[in-house]
């Protein structure tokens, strides 16, 4: 090696610039955001712009994990949705149940449906696009077959304060669990086990000849995709109480945030950071619309226009250095 | 017939291509030959369609084109054969020979005229394996081969352009690929023949061409010149490679790994020691199981049969990671593949095994990895870098990196210099003797024969799955190949 | 070259190739087999019940649901086929049956139904456009298109809209003897599609794309083209789907096409016909059984009066234990020949 070392600094700074559209993005309707309304940066407000973007952030988190390995988990929003009912129908059981060990009840049964995707994606060798699409319909169907199509019952308020309590009077508990999640999940793609999935996504083949569990190291991907899933199903209890809509259209949220992050479909690319700013930016965007007058409807008219834009640049950046000689790994998304 | 004046590309800035020119006749076999990097794939996709030259003119027959898609290079007359052959697997041999023009009667594909014309030219060439219906997976590798070249004939080619022709086949196939190709050259085809086998070259050519470094080198009349005047255009110097010296006599110590009746589908009957300090070459033509025998010992397709110990300890890897855990590495042939996570880091790639098998300990940190980039004298830009953009010698180093920090006890190299300039060429050499000093135990397999013979204290070739014979260090290359070939011509030369 | 012209006959009986479009063990038999399986189950099981399940009624009414699904997932093979994927087939049915419904309340039907088609071939063209030309993957390219037509829809329409005259209801409810109208129009969509993917150059073409792109390229083969021309081809069917709905359901609906899911039911459809998601391999004639494997399903159920939820759950254990099947059929077939 030739070159003297830096290493934080330059690990930042590589963190930072694999997403860079991402941050510019988000700057970008921060910005926007200020302009169209001075009162946004106070205190509470913003906390409150952070915490109705937590459960997107800890999808986005998880969804990451399972991107970057070369797979896909649509069945994350049927997670949120079957976490909510889930927990109301516990709480109507069990009136008087402590709100952590329902809270760890959801938490372990969203890691629970993650393992059984990881485990038929994996051995079955079903493309995850199968595998979490037959997941989100068995969860949908089994949820309301077992609430009798109407999911009733009420969450206790001491469940609920995650959702919509404050810490210390001022801090959101929502906030609080979005830093804590995106915190470990940085932690996470720092640790070996990160850098070997980040190894799997970008060549199975060679990672498996390295040593890699390859399977394992996916099929954790998807337990912990799980997981996210739960407890963003948490919050969303918290916020918005049980419905049976609670997280229709998540899955393709949380996909968009990470792509939006630069994160390329098939794997091996992208950063979590990034993919987190993704969801920031989508949430950003969102209450930027609202704050504009533009009718909610319009809203996912221009989220797909940003989707469409924001990859296609990537995808320009790119073809251009591909065409350096080193083939793209063929890899088709499926 | 065909004449390319001037051309030159680049690729972010790196230039591949400065002012090569080229001119093929009819009726002639015109060999290209250079290293790898020299230039040939880029001047062949120039050729194809595949790439816009950024300088320079092709002419055919007096007309001047410039391709941007395949499809009108192949309007042109010109058909390539490529290495990675472009066929689909799952369609039959008349759906992809005649596949971007199939025959169309009322509208729709006419297959049965594709059906016929497809066994027609197959019969003119003597298949008679292939069936035009045969789904294309179903075919052996010189089968496909031969459907690739009838794919090439459908078309009314003028031009055939041929990548490294014979790399898959073995000797008889390639002996009938030869006789074919000067039978298509009879009938006024013009034939640029790609290929590393200087003896292929120069028995079938009329004039070769060498690239080195992007530019042309020389143009020479097959007849006039010999194959040492065109390594040393090829290579730019005298040829002679210096390999570290050997092992002293009893430098082998201990034994580090045994086998004895190994054996599964593609090899049996091995029996093979490797002791610490010692550098055990593999030698033998292509398919006959010098990979297989490495993918055995390291569990990737392992032994069904036999016994195996590591440092005496028997050993039944049953995938890659019980032979990393038991201290056995392995560097595949096909680096980009299977050897490297190429967008990630230098870093990542360096300590993806220690990171992956606890058991080979921790992974190196901070200092430690800067150390051991060194040992293998890496040349990049930062630990940051991603793999991808270094060179093929630099890559293989990280490779080797990466087997080092897992402190491995057996090293197994398959092909380690492959598509590795010259410099790096004899870093790699150098470290790996020094690694066997070290006490770790080597087997080296390379189709190289003076690389195998340069480095080897030992020699085993292999033949049709077996072990044919032990060699000592310093046999002559006729020898191998005299074991390697079973007593007949040796084919597989210097290349 | 005076070789003998070799007898192919003969050789194609005793060598390895045959013609691997019928075996019985092959994806597309394979799930015919399943749909008649799963009706001869279905007919066990409602007899017992004391029910009586081939019913001409029945029966008919199972083939009447497969016409929806039917016309998408044809159209969603197309794309598949040839490697790419369309997510934005719900909402464009929904934005179908609108425009439908509302240019034939104000105009006629001829120019309803033009309207219907030149809309759909549109946004064909822009899915095709995006994923090739800006190289989107597609499928974050059709979701973008799909998030841009449901803003459009729900910013214009809040419920039902337009009127469909009852000339054009014929197609959705009338019958030829006992056989529905609409299922005339899958059988004519549908045999167009196999025409164009098996017999067609385009279709040859579609194969080689999905299969390799690189080595159609190679092989002077408009891969760009043809991608665009899968998706518009895609999206006609959709259009064809969406007039379909528009005479069922009498008006234009922006539920039409999301409240059932077109565009996940369709993925399922095609891939639990045997095409592979990663393109290349498969075929409509498949995918119109997996329609059927679907609708007979649905019947059984509703014949059993089982609880429509607990459908979702069968649905998704089918199709992943379809593809898991499909999967462990073409390891064993990459072992056999490597």
């Amino acid at each position: 090696m030739t070159s003297a070392q830096a290493p934080a600094g330059r690990r930042v700074l590589s963190a930072l610039t694999t997403g860079t559209p991402v941050y510019i993005l988000l700057a970008a309707l921060l910005a926007a955001l200020a302009l169209t309304d001075p009162g946004f940066y106070e205190p509470d407000r913003f906390l409150s712009f952070i915490k109705r973007a937590a459960p997107l952030v800890i999808l986005a988190a998880g969804q990451y994990l399972v991107i970057v390995c070369g797979e896909f988990d649509l069945s994350v929003g049927a997670i949120v949705t079957a976490g909510v009912v889930v927990a109301a129908e516990l709480y109507g059981s069990f009136p008087g149940a402590p709100w952590l060990l329902v809270t760890v009840i959801l938490l372990l049964a969203g890691a629970l449906a993650g393992l059984v995707s990881g485990l038929i994606t994996t051995l079955l060798r079903v493309p995850s696009f199968i595998t979490t699409l037959g997941m989100m319909l068995i969860l949908e169907g089994a949820v309301f077959f077992w609430t009798g199509g109407s999911p009733h019952g009420a969450l206790p308020a001491a469940f609920r304060r995650l959702g919509r309590g404050t810490a210390f009077g001022w801090l959101p508990w929502a906030v609080l669990v979005c830093v804590v999640a995106g915190l470990l999940a940085v932690r996470l793609m720092r640790s070996d086990f990160g850098r070997t999935l980040l190894a799997t996504g970008d060549s199975e083949r060679a990672a498996s000849l390295a040593g890699v569990r390859v399977a394992r190291a996916r099929t954790i991907a998807f337990i912990l995709s799980g997981a996210a899933a739960a407890l963003a199903a948490v919050l969303v209890g918290g916020f918005s109480g049980v419905s049976a809509q609670a997280g229709r259209g998540y899955e393709f949220e949380a996909i968009t945030a990470v792509v939006l992050g630069g994160v390329v479909l098939g794997g091996g690319r992208g950063s979590v950071v990034a993919a987190m700013a993704g969801a920031f930016s989508l949430q950003a965007l969102f209450t930027l619309l609202n704050l504009q007058g533009v009718s909610g409807a319009l809203e996912s008219t221009v989220q797909g226009v940003i989707v469409i834009a924001a990859v296609a640049l990537g995808a320009a950046d790119w073809s251009r250095l591909r065409r350096r000689g080193t083939e793209p790994s063929g890899a088709k998304s499926s | 017939m065909l004449t390319m004046h001037g051309v030159s590309k680049s690729f972010l800035g790196v230039c591949v291509l400065q002012g090569v020119g080229l001119d093929l006749e009819a009726g002639e076999v015109h060999a290209l030959v250079g290293e790898n990097g020299a230039g040939k794939s880029t001047l062949m996709k120039i050729l194809a369609g595949e790439h816009l030259p950024d300088e320079g003119t092709l002419t055919i027959d007096g007309t001047a084109y410039s391709f941007s898609h395949p499809a009108q290079a192949q309007a042109a007359g010109i058909g390539i054969i490529h290495q990675e052959f472009a066929l689909l697997p799952h369609r039959t041999v008349a759906e992809n020979v005649f596949l971007g023009r199939e025959p169309t009667r009322y509208g729709l594909v006419d297959r049965r005229a594709m059906e016929r014309r497809t066994a027609e030219l197959l019969a003119e060439m003597d298949e008679t394996g292939i069936t035009p219906r045969t789904p294309v997976h179903e075919l052996s590798v010189a089968r496909r081969q031969t459907v690739e070249i009838v794919k090439a004939l459908a078309s009314d080619v003028r031009i055939l352009v041929m990548d490294e022709p014979t790399a898959a086949l073995a000797d008889h196939e390639a002996e009938q690929l030869a006789s074919l190709v000067r039978r298509l050259a009879a009938r006024g085809l013009g034939i640029l023949y790609v290929s590393h086998r200087l003896r292929e070259v120069f028995d079938l050519s009329q004039r070769i061409t060498v690239l080195k470094d992007g530019r042309h080198i020389a143009t020479l009349n097959t007849r006039d010149t010999d194959a040492d005047t065109v390594v040393r255009a090829m290579v730019g110097r005298e040829l002679g490679a210096y390999y570290p010296p050997r092992a002293r006599p009893g430098e082998a110590g201990a034994e580090r790994l045994t086998v004895i009746s190994g054996g599964n589908a593609r090899i049996s009957g091995i029996d093979l020691t490797l002791r610490a300090g010692e550098v055990v070459g593999v030698a033998g033509l292509q398919g006959s199981g010098r990979t297989s025998l490495a993918r055995a010992l390291f569990g990737v397709a392992p032994f069904t049969t036999g016994t195996m110990t590591v440092d005496g300890k028997p050993l039944r890897p049953s995938r890659p990671r019980d032979a990393v855990r038991a201290g056995i590495a392995l560097v595949t042939e096909d680096r980009k593949a299977e050897g490297l996570a190429l967008r990630q880091s230098v870093t990542d790639n360096a300590l993806l095994v220690t990171r992956a098998v606890p058991a080979r300990g921790r992974p190196p940190a901070g200092r430690e990895v800067t150390a051991l980039l060194e040992r293998v004298r890496l040349r990049a830009h930062g630990e940051d870098q991603q793999v991808q953009y270094l060179s093929g010698g630099n890559q293989q180093k990280v490779v080797i990196a990466k087997w080092l920090a897992a402190r491995p006890r057996v090293l197994l190299f398959d092909e380690p210099t492959r598509g590795v300039d010259v410099g790096a060429k004899a870093a790699i050499h150098t470290l790996v003797r020094e690694l066997a000093r070290e006490g770790l135990a080597v087997l080296i397999i390379s189709s190289e024969l003076p690389e195998l013979i340069g480095m080897s204290d030992r020699i085993l070739v292999m033949s049709e799955g077996r072990l044919a014979g032990e060699l000592p260090a310093g046999a002559s290359e006729e020898s191998v190949m005299r074991v390697a070939t079973g007593g007949n011509r040796a084919r597989e030369g210097a290349a | 070259m005076t070789a003998l012209r070799p007898d192919l006959k003969a050789r194609s009986r005793t060598g390895p190739g045959r013609t691997a479009e019928l075996r019985l063990t092959g994806p597309v038999a394979g799930v015919w087999l399943a749909a008649l399986a799963v009706t001869g189950l279905g007919w066990i099981v409602v007899a017992a019940r004391g029910g009586d399940f081939l019913t001409v009624t029945n029966v008919v009414t199972i083939l009447q649901n497969c016409v929806a699904l039917g016309l998408v997932a044809v159209g969603q093979s197309a794309v598949i086929l040839t490697g790419s994927l369309d997510l934005s087939v719900a909402y464009l049915i929904s934005l179908g049956t609108l425009v439908a419904a509302e240019t034939m309340e104000s105009g006629s039907v001829p120019v309803a139904i033009l309207a219907v088609l030149a809309l759909c071939a549109a946004v064909g063209l822009a899915n095709g456009l995006i994923v090739t030309g800006l190289k989107v993957n597609a499928f974050i390219a059709t979701l973008g298109t799909a998030f841009i037509l449901r803003g459009w829809i729900e910013d214009n329409y809040t419920g039902p809209a337009g009127r469909v005259p009852a000339s054009f209801q014929h197609l959705g409810y009338d019958r030829i003897g006992p056989v529905p109208v609409s299922l005339f129009l899958l059988l004519a969509v549908a045999a167009i599609l196999w025409l164009v993917t098996r017999r067609s150059r385009l279709g040859h073409h579609m194969y080689a794309t999905g299969g390799d792109e690189h080595a159609a390229r190679l092989s002077g083969v408009r891969t760009r083209r043809t991608v665009i021309t899968a998706h518009v081809l895609c999206s006609l069917c959709v259009g064809a789907a969406a007039l379909f709905l528009a005479a069922r359901l009498g008006a234009g609906a922006p539920w039409a096409g999301t409240e059932a899911r077109y565009d996940l039911e369709s993925i399922a459809a095609v891939v639990l016909g045997g095409t592979a998601l990663a393109g290349g391999r498969g075929g409509v004639s498949g995918t119109l059984g997996g329609v059927l494997v679907l609708a007979v399903l649905d019947s059984v159920f509703n014949q059993l009066a089982v609880d429509p939820f607990f459908k979702n759950v069968v649905r998704g254990v089918v199709i992943i234990a379809a593809v898991a099947l499909y999967a462990r059929g073409r390891r064993t077939e990459q072992e056999r020949t490597a």
